[in-house]
C-alpha cells in the first residue's frame, strides 16, 4: 500500500475543517469517543454538531474556532494510507503553509463557491507552485447553497485558467462539492449530473505517484559515519566505515562509480547495508549505510553521487524564500543555512525583487522582507553547497535558514 | 514489508540518525510498551552494524504491571543496553511532589517531575520517545523535534516550522527537545510493524484472564496499586492492555484476541480510539495539551 500526503488549505470560512471531517466521517475514521468530545464540545457553543471540531487541536483554536497551527491527521482506505497535514488558511500564518504543504504529493485547496477565488486562494494556489507540488486538487466548496447550479463552479474554472499561466502548477483537479453534505467527497454525488469527473476520495485513491519521485539523479546526503573497529561486515581487512543516510533520489547499486562531493575524491561502492541485510541496490528514500572501497575521507554534510551525474556545487545560490518569522530580514546579519545535511553560514549578497502576492508583480524597489513575504534573493554560503534546482529535485533544492542568535527558523529557500 | 510501512520505517531510522548528529547527550526513553518497543527496534536498525550511541531510560511510576518490568530487563540485557531507571517513588520520597490522593490517584502526571529532574541531572539534551500524532488532538499538532525551553515547557503557539525532512535541533544552554520518530505513524501501522518484524511483546497486551474492577465505565487490571472503593468488586474477565500506562488510571479492553494477528483484527473493527481507556485523558478536552505544556511527554 502506497502513502498519500495530502495538505489542505482555504480561507477561514470556506469550510475547511468540515470537509476534513466530512472525509474522517465518512470513511469510518472517528471513533465513538472521539464523537462523545466533538458533541460535547459542540454543546459548549451552542451547535448541533459541528465537524469542523474534528480537526481543530488546541484548545486556542477550539475557542477562536480557527486554525493556528499544522495538524497531521491519518486516515486509511483498502487502497491507500494517508498522511494529511492540515493548514491554517488565516494570513498570518502563511508560514504553516509552507511548512506543511513541503512533504507533499497533493494540495487541496479549499474554495467558497459564492466567493470565487479569492486573494488569499491565489495566494496558495502559488505557494504550492513555488513548492512544485505535484497535484493540485481545487475544491469548490459549498455547492448546496447555489442550488448545485454549474454557473459558478464554471466561473471559478476560468478565473483559474486566466492566471494559472503566471504560476508553475502542474497536474490540476476541479471538483465541485458540498462538505457539509457530503456530495462529492466520498461518493459522486446526483445532484449534479453536469460533473463528470470523480468525487474527491476516488480521485486522492487513484491520482498517480510514481512518477513524482526522480529515480534518474543518484544523490545520497551523509548524515553520519558508523565505525566497527573490525570489519566482520565485509569480510575486508581494516575498519568498516558505513555512510549513513537516507537515498534523496536515484538508484545506487553495488559496483557504482561514485563520487564524494564537495572533495571530488572517487570510489566504488562496496557494499549497501542494511538490519536486514545487504542490499544490491537501493532507491530513493531508502534508509541505508554505504561503504566504499577506498579508505577516503567522508563525513557529515558530503553526498555522494554517481560519477556521471554531478549536481552543482556553488558557494552563490540564487532562490526564492519564503520568510517565516516574525523578525524582518536583516540583510547585514550572517545566517546558518542548511541544506540536505550540511550546515553553513551564509551573508546576504541581494535582494533581487519581492514577490506581490496579490498582484504576483515583481517589486524591484521594496526590500523590506519580513513575515509571510516571498522574495529572490542571492546569498554566498561559507562552504560550498552541492545541489540541484529545486525545480529538479525538491529534495536537494532545498534550504532552510537559521538564525543564530534565536536558532530558529527564519526562512524556506526554494535554490533557481 | 508493506510499502508504506518500509517508508515509515526509513523516515524514522533518519530522523534518529539526526537526533545522533545533532545532539551531544540524547537519551531513548522507554517503557517496555508497544510504541517503545517499536522505537527501540527502529534505533538498532537506524546504527547497525554498530551499537546504540545513547542510553535507555524508564520513567517508573513504581505503579507498573510486574510482567511489563521483568520484560523490561531481560530485553534491556539480552540487547546489551545501557538502561537507566529513574523512579517517581523517589521524587515522592525527597518531597519534590505529592502522592495524589482520591479515587482517582495516579502517579501518571507526577512523572513529568521525575522526567525533568533527570534530563537535568544527567545533562540530556534530546529525549526521544514513541509518542505518535494519531493519538490525540494535541498531539497531532506537535513538530517532530519539539522544543522545549529551559523549564521543560512546550509552547504549542510557537513552534518552528518544520520544512521538507529537514529538522532544526539548534538551542540554547538548559533548553532541551522532544523528538518523536513515530510520529507520522497510526496505532495500527505499529501493530502492522510489529508482526512483520516479529517483535517480542509484554504479556499484558495479550488477553487472558485478569483479575479486573469496573469504575467509571473503565475495567481496570486489579494490582496491588488498585484499591477497591464503595462496594467495588473483583472479577475475572478475559481482557488485554491497548496501551501500557500507569496501572492506576490504564484501563483495559475486554478482549479474545490472544495473538498479534488477532489484535490487528480486532483494532480494524474497534470503534473506540486508543486512549480511550486512559483515564488521565478523560479529565477534560485538554488535559493532554495541558501536561505536555508542562513537559509531560
Amino acid at each position: 500500500m502506497e502513502i498519500l500526503r495530502i495538505s489542505t488549505v482555504g480561507s477561514v470560512d470556506h469550510g475547511k475543517s468540515t470537509l476534513i471531517g466530512r472525509l474522517f466521517l465518512d470513511s469510518k475514521k472517528i471513533f465513538i469517543d472521539q464523537m462523545q468530545s466533538i458533541e460535547r464540545l459542540s454543546k459548549k457553543s451552542g451547535e448541533e454538531f459541528n465537524l469542523a471540531l474534528v480537526a481543530d487541536g488546541l484548545k486556542a483554536e477550539r475557542e477562536q474556532g480557527i486554525t493556528i497551527d499544522v495538524a497531521h491527521k491519518y486516515f486509511s482506505t483498502p487502497k491507500r494510507r494517508f498522511i494529511l497535514a492540515d493548514n491554517p488558511g488565516h494570513f498570518q500564518y502563511t508560514k504553516n503553509m509552507v511548512t506543511g504543504a513541503s512533504n507533499s504529493n497533493a494540495t487541496l485547496i479549499i474554495i467558497d463557491a459564492r466567493e470565487g477565488i479569492t486573494e488569499q486562494a491565489k495566494r496558495h494556489i502559488f505557494i504550492s507552485g513555488l513548492l512544485q507540488i505535484p497535484h493540485l486538487i481545487v475544491c469548490v466548496n459549498k455547492m448546496d447553497l447555489l442550488d448545485y447550479k454549474q454557473e459558478a463552479f464554471n466561473k471559478i474554472k476560468e478565473d483559474f485558467e486566466g492566471f494559472s499561466f503566471r504560476m508553475d502548477v502542474k497536474d490540476v483537479h476541479f471538483i465541485p462539492i458540498s462538505a457539509l453534505k457530503g456530495d462529492n467527497v466520498i461518493a459522486k454525488s446526483d445532484k449534479m449530473p453536469w460533473y463528470d469527473g470523480p468525487s474527491l476520495l476516488y480521485l486522492l485513491e487513484n491520482i498517480y505517484t510514481k512518477s513524482d519521485e526522480d529515480f534518474r539523479d543518484c544523490r545520497f546526503p551523509v548524515q553520519g559515519v558508523i565505525r566497527i573497529p573490525e570489519n566482520k561486515i565485509s569480510g575486508a581487512i581494516g575498519d568498516y566505515r558505513g555512510y549513513a543516510g537516507r537515498v534523496a533520489s536515484g538508484i545506487f547499486e553495488v559496483g557504482d562509480k561514485v563520487r564524494v562531493i564537495p572533495s571530488g575524491f572517487e570510489s566504488k561502492i562496496k557494499s549497501i547495508i542494511t538490519f536486514d541485510g545487504k542490499l544490491q541496490k537501493a532507491g530513493p528514500k531508502e534508509s541505508v549505510a554505504i561503504e566504499l572501497e577506498n579508505d577516503i575521507d567522508v563525513s557529515r554534510g558530503d553526498m555522494i553521487v554517481r560519477s556521471a551525474n554531478i549536481p552543482i556545487i556553488s558557494q552563490d545560490i540564487d532562490m526564492i524564500v519564503c520568510w517565516l518569522s516574525q523578525n524582518k530580514l536583516d540583510t547585514g546579519k550572517r545566517y546558518l543555512v542548511r541544506h540536505t545535511t550540511k550546515l553553513t553560514k551564509c551573508f546576504i549578497q541581494e535582494i533581487v525583487y519581492k514577490v506581490d502576492i496579490n498582484t504576483l508583480d515583481r517589486n524591484l524597489k521594496d526590500k523590506d522582507i519580513g513575515m509571510n513575504d516571498i522574495a529572490r534573493m542571492k546569498i554566498r554560503t561559507n562552504h560550498p553547497l552541492c545541489y540541484d534546482s529545486y525545480q529538479k529535485n525538491r529534495s536537494t533544492g532545498c534550504l532552510i535558514l537559521i538564525d543564530e542568535q534565536t536558532n530558529e527558523t527564519v526562512a524556506a529557500g526554494m535554490i533557481r | 514489508m508493506d510499502e508504506h510501512l518500509k517508508e515509515l520505517e526509513s523516515e524514522a531510522i533518519y530522523i534518529i540518525r539526526e537526533v545522533a548528529a545533532q545532539f551531544e547527550n540524547p537519551v531513548l526513553l522507554f517503557s517496555g510498551g508497544k510504541d517503545s518497543l517499536v522505537l527501540l527496534h527502529l534505533t538498532r536498525k537506524a546504527f547497525f552494524p554498530g551499537k546504540i550511541p545513547f542510553p535507555v531510560m524508564h520513567i517508573d511510576t513504581g505503579h507498573n504491571f510486574p510482567e511489563v518490568i521483568e520484560f523490561r530487563d531481560k530485553l534491556a540485557k539480552e540487547l546489551g543496553i545501557d538502561l537507566i531507571v529513574k523512579e517517581v517513588q523517589e521524587t515522592i520520597d525527597k518531597g519534590r511532589v505529592v502522592e495524589e490522593k482520591g479515587i482517582n490517584a495516579s502517579r501518571n502526571a507526577l512523572q513529568t517531575i521525575t522526567l525533568l529532574d533527570a534530563i537535568k541531572e544527567f545533562n540530556f539534551d534530546a529525549a526521544l520517545g514513541g509518542g505518535r500524532r494519531d493519538e490525540e488532538k494535541a498531539r497531532a499538532k506537535e513538530r517532530i523535534f519539539s522544543h522545549r525551553d529551559e523549564f521543560g515547557h512546550w509552547n504549542p503557539k510557537n513552534q518552528r516550522p518544520e520544512l521538507w525532512n529537514m529538522l532544526n535541533g539548534r538551542k540554547r544552554k538548559e533548553e532541551h527537545f522532544r523528538i518523536f520518530p513515530l510520529s507520522n505513524w497510526t496505532e495500527l501501522d505499529v501493530w502492522d510493524y510489529i508482526k512483520s518484524e516479529n517483535l517480542p511483546l509484554p504479556d499484558v497486551y495479550f488477553s487472558k484472564k485478569r483479575k479486573c474492577i469496573e469504575r467509571n465505565g473503565m475495567i481496570l487490571i486489579y494490582t496491588p496499586f488498585v484499591n477497591l472503593y464503595g462496594n467495588e468488586s473483583i472479577k475475572e474477565i478475559d481482557v488485554r492492555c491497548r496501551t501500557v500506562g500507569d496501572a492506576t488510571c490504564t484501563g483495559v479492553v475486554e478482549s479474545t484476541a490472544k495473538n498479534i494477528q488477532e489484535i490487528i483484527n480486532e483494532l480494524s473493527i474497534s470503534m473506540k480510539s486508543e486512549r480511550n481507556a486512559r483515564a488521565d485523558d478523560k479529565t477534560s478536552d485538554s488535559s493532554m495539551e495541558d501536561r505536555k505544556r508542562e513537559g509531560y511527554f
